[in-house]
């Protein structure tokens, strides 16, 4: 067990340090002077002087990636150079708010996703099934930032329903929070629905063959005992275990969607810093979604380890 | 080389490929959806195409006359802020999404094939340490990693398609890495090597043509990731530059005349839909096309 979560943490932390060597590479690509770039359109001779110490940028590469390393294991992801607060503490401010979308979409991914999954499953060759592909196709092929604007200009503008942007922090306000992030939580979470119901859907397609489906049927089981009860507890795993790998999807969608709902989070402060050249910024937020998702992926395969016999037995 | 010919014969599948793409030609004709998507397809290629002999207005070419007008005959899209036509741009905005589309792909497959061959074939610290950054850019979510790119890299269509390719090159070293390993055990490969085939030429005749399907199919599905990746960055404004005209261009300008102009919102989005799903299809039905296990 314990030599298991070693072995997985012994391929996380060199992944971990490549995307740090990757991140900091970054930073090379910007053509001319990194330190007048970095330092933004005032060209003010204090700050190019001052990116040009923090970075170290007189020094040899490696060296750079030395010292910006040592500030990483320090908890120290470098300073905003438009705000001049430090990255990681802005980063801890906009997390929640993404977390918070985030949690609401893989529930409305789920309630859509797994549902749809089985019914299409277990009709499978009917019209119902050939619905729910036709359904989960177009989540996956419609862009979410599309679907925002047009959920906007129908339930926002026409009907006149809900906000169209805004944010209020659900222990301030709850109502008002769910208001606000119930359609950017649809959005988000339509495309995950899609693909949550095409695993779903072959999970349970897989188990539905399984001996002890058939036993169950055959010991005379109602139908949605068994589907409920024998074939869909173990096709539940797979579809989990998978959805990890959403993660990232998940991350990636909140930068569109809080963009277009004007949500402050996460996703929002890596466009926002783009925008305003905050490079330190960019490359602190793609290393805390790498770090998240590397995270998830570790804490999904200890988790499978652990609920599943056969890989423990195999050890 | 006649000894390597013969074990073709035996059993390799290239010298059946003419026969093999001609039936999966029929497999996909046969195939409702994955026919509709290659329709979908075609149409906006031909458009893209021809935008430039067809009878439109000119895409840049302002109204003040015609500013945010609805659909009408004049104007069948209806007009954008600056009295362009919509139709017009519409058509020229599929020249960018389909580039946008096949040559980040295509960035991706160059780079990301040789890469996934080497690392399957001669396995070793050479496959670990192309594996483990793999596993590196894969932890980075596709679009932020695309957005972070397209920030430093700078904003323009040319640095979105970098960007984008890049992002989507990891998808395709793990598939033809994992496509190596099942096939490069293959008593034909072993044959190969026994009688002294060098180790480029089994690859290249021997190891390349089983990738092939696989990766033609994920690369169909990653063109309509790529497409709306593309649209995605011109929305934020990290990809195609005003005035050219794009779809997620169109789209970021759009969301700022909703009240007013709501149709300039419809058409370009519709229009990332149709193309997505059109390429969606068709991988789809590629997949099974040339899956050799269904009949």
């Amino acid at each position: 067990m314990l030599s298991y979560i070693v072995r997985r943490l012994a391929i996380a932390v060199p992944t971990l340090i490549l995307v740090s060597i990757f991140v900091f590479t970054l930073q090379k690509l910007l053509p001319g002077d990194p330190a007048l770039i970095m330092a933004g359109e005032d060209r003010d001779p204090a700050s190019i002087e001052f990116v040009r110490e923090k970075y170290h940028l007189d020094e040899p590469i490696p060296v750079q990636y030395g010292y910006w390393m040592q500030g990483l294991l320090r908890g120290d992801l470098g300073v905003s150079l438009r705000t001049s607060q430090p990255v990681l503490g802005l980063i801890a401010d906009k997390l929640p708010v993404t977390i918070q979308l985030a949690i609401m979409a893989l529930v409305i991914a789920f309630l859509i996703g797994v549902p749809a999954g089985i019914l299409s499953a277990v009709k499978k060759g009917t019209v119902i099934d050939y619905a729910a592909n036709v359904v989960a196709l177009s989540g996956l092929s419609v862009p979410n930032f599309w679907l925002g604007i047009m959920l906007i200009l129908l339930v926002s503008v026409n009907l006149g329903w809900l906000p169209a942007s805004g944010y209020e922090s659900p222990f301030v306000d709850p109502l008002r929070s769910l208001e606000t992030m119930i359609m950017p939580a649809f959005v988000l979470g339509t495309s995950l629905a899609a693909t949550l119901m095409r695993h779903t859907r072959s999970a349970m397609l897989g188990v539905m063959k399984a001996d002890y489906v058939r036993t169950a049927r055959a010991k005379g089981v109602r139908e949605l005992a068994v589907i409920l009860k024998h074939a869909f507890r173990n096709a539940l795993l797979p579809v989990v275990t998978l959805s990890a790998l959403l993660f990232g999807e998940l991350l990636g969608g909140a930068v569109l969607t809080e963009q277009i709902f004007t949500i402050p989070g996460f996703g929002k402060l890596i466009v926002d810093a783009v925008f305003t050249r905050d490079y330190a910024v960019v490359q602190g937020v793609v290393l805390c979604a790498a770090a998240g998702v590397i995270l998830v992926n570790l804490v999904a395969d200890v988790l499978y380890f652990l609920v599943n016999p056969r890989m423990r037995a195999s050890l | 080389m006649s000894a390597a010919d013969t074990v073709t014969d035996a059993g390799a599948p290239t010298g059946g490929a003419y026969r093999s793409g001609s039936r999966a030609w029929k497999k996909l004709r046969a195939n409702r959806s994955a026919f509709v998507g290659f329709v979908i397809v075609v149409f906006f290629v031909a458009i893209a195409l021809l935008a430039p002999l067809l009878p439109i207005a000119d895409p840049a070419a302002t109204d003040w006359a015609a500013v945010r007008k609805a659909p009408s005959a004049a104007h069948i899209m209806g007009t954008d802020e600056i009295g362009r036509d919509i139709f017009a741009r519409m058509v020229w905005g599929a020249r960018a999404s389909l580039i946008a589309g096949v040559i980040s792909v295509l960035l991706a497959v160059a780079l990301g094939l040789p890469f996934g061959l080497l690392a399957g074939y001669f396995g070793g610290w050479l496959d670990q340490v192309i594996s483990r950054v793999t596993d590196a850019m894969l932890a980075m979510p596709f679009l932020i990693l695309a957005v972070a790119l397209a920030a430093f890299l700078g904003p323009s269509l040319t640095n979105a398609m970098i960007a984008i390719g890049l992002s989507a090159m990891p998808i395709f070293i793990r598939l033809t890495r994992g496509q190596v390993l099942s096939v490069k055990t293959e008593d034909y490969v072993e044959g190969a090597r026994a009688i002294g085939v060098g180790d480029f030429a089994i690859i290249l005749r021997y190891i390349l043509p089983n990738v092939f399907a696989p990766v033609l199919v994920q690369a169909t599905l990653t063109i309509a990731t790529a497409i709306i990746l593309e649209a995605a960055l011109s929305f934020l404004g990290l990809g195609q530059q005003p005035p050219a005209p794009s779809w997620g261009s169109m789209l970021n300008v759009a969301k700022n005349f909703l009240t007013q102009a709501p149709w300039m919102a419809w058409w370009p989005g519709a229009a990332i839909f149709l193309v997505v799903l059109g390429f969606n299809l068709l991988g789809d039905g590629l997949r099974d096309a040339l899956d050799p296990r269904e009949t």
